[in-house]
């Protein structure tokens, strides 16, 4: 317990990736919280990549981790512009309305 | 080792507490908030374990720009005021479980791969980019991220300008029926449009056409 090593940050890498899943899944009110959820995900991907670049010695866990977080920011740009454009067309951005695609 | 593992604990502990609260928590504006608060507690424990510059990174484009600007969503769609009701619609309520089975598998998993993962043997003698001890995690990144890794970070950039674009195109509107000012008319107006010169005889006046 006292040894910090790579299985505890592997570990809450896991129980972050899964409350954003959670977050994916049971969230059925707002479409913002969804794109929050991702990027949970994003940053329990990122913790995994630190993690093990700094147990294993390799700094190229640390680039990677870097264009993720690029990724990332480009992401959340798009999605909230596309929040916002909805919500101009349609003044709802509520999960349970939006099923102009019926799927 | 001790201030190592408090440290370790406390952050993990906000970090997981705050992303539970993120998806939970019923207004918006308060997600965003704990959303911050998960990233702050990330950055300290990235700052703690050794990756310096990622750690100050992730505070600059995570808590100063993307929680910003979702923030800013939040406050400009209105949406803090539409309560969020948990468990309330009665559509949802039989996704729910299926999706919690789902996610506790996802999690089972997870474990079972942390539990059961070990080297490779030659793993060890195959890596090249070692980290030198001798400078600061900074130099380190950049003697890499120029040379070895230069035409992935170039597509990053392209990746950005992209989304750059794609997001004013987006959200740029043409409003019709909005008084704006034209240069072009404004400069090139000549004197004959604006000025008539008439010849008055006495005890006429003149005769208006209005």
């Amino acid at each position: 317990m006292i040894n910090i090593g790579l299985g505890h940050y592997l570990t809450l890498a896991a129980i972050i990736f899964t409350i954003g899943i959670v977050g994916l899944f049971l969230n059925r009110k707002n479409i913002i919280v969804i794109l929050m959820s991702i990027e949970l995900i994003l940053l329990a991907v990122n913790i995994n990549l630190v993690s093990f670049s700094i147990f294993l010695n390799d700094i190229s866990g640390q680039i990677f981790t870097l264009f993720i977080l690029t990724v990332a920011a480009a992401e959340a740009a798009i999605g909230l512009a596309i929040i916002v454009v909805y919500y101009r067309n349609s003044s709802t951005i509520n999960v349970e309305k939006i099923d102009s695609l019926k799927g | 080792m001790l201030a190592h593992a408090i440290f370790f604990y406390t952050f993990s502990f906000i970090a997981i507490v705050s992303a539970i609260m993120v998806t939970v928590s019923k207004n918006t504006v308060h997600s965003v908030f704990f959303l911050i608060l998960d990233f702050i507690s990330i950055s300290c424990l990235f700052i703690m374990i050794g990756a310096e510059f990622l750690g100050m990174i992730m505070l600059i484009v995570y808590v100063g720009a993307v929680a910003v600007l979702f923030l800013f969503v939040v406050m400009m769609l209105n949406v803090a005021q539409q309560k969020n009701q948990w468990f309330s619609a009665q559509e949802s309520s039989k996704h729910i479980p299926i999706g919690l089975i789902v996610s506790v598998i996802i999690f089972f998993e997870l474990l079972i791969v942390i539990g059961g993962w070990k080297y490779k043997p030659d793993l060890v003698s195959a890596m090249s980019l070692t980290i030198d001890q001798e400078i600061t995690n900074t130099h380190s990144i950049g003697y890499v991220l120029y040379t070895d890794y230069i035409h992935i970070f170039q597509l990053s950039g392209m990746i950005l300008l992209v989304a750059m674009i794609g997001a004013i195109v987006l959200t740029f509107r043409q409003r019709s029926g909005v008084k704006r000012q034209s240069y072009f008319s404004q400069i090139s107006r000549e004197r004959s449009d604006g000025v008539e010169l008439i010849d008055v005889e006495s005890n006429k006046g003149v005769k208006s056409d209005d």
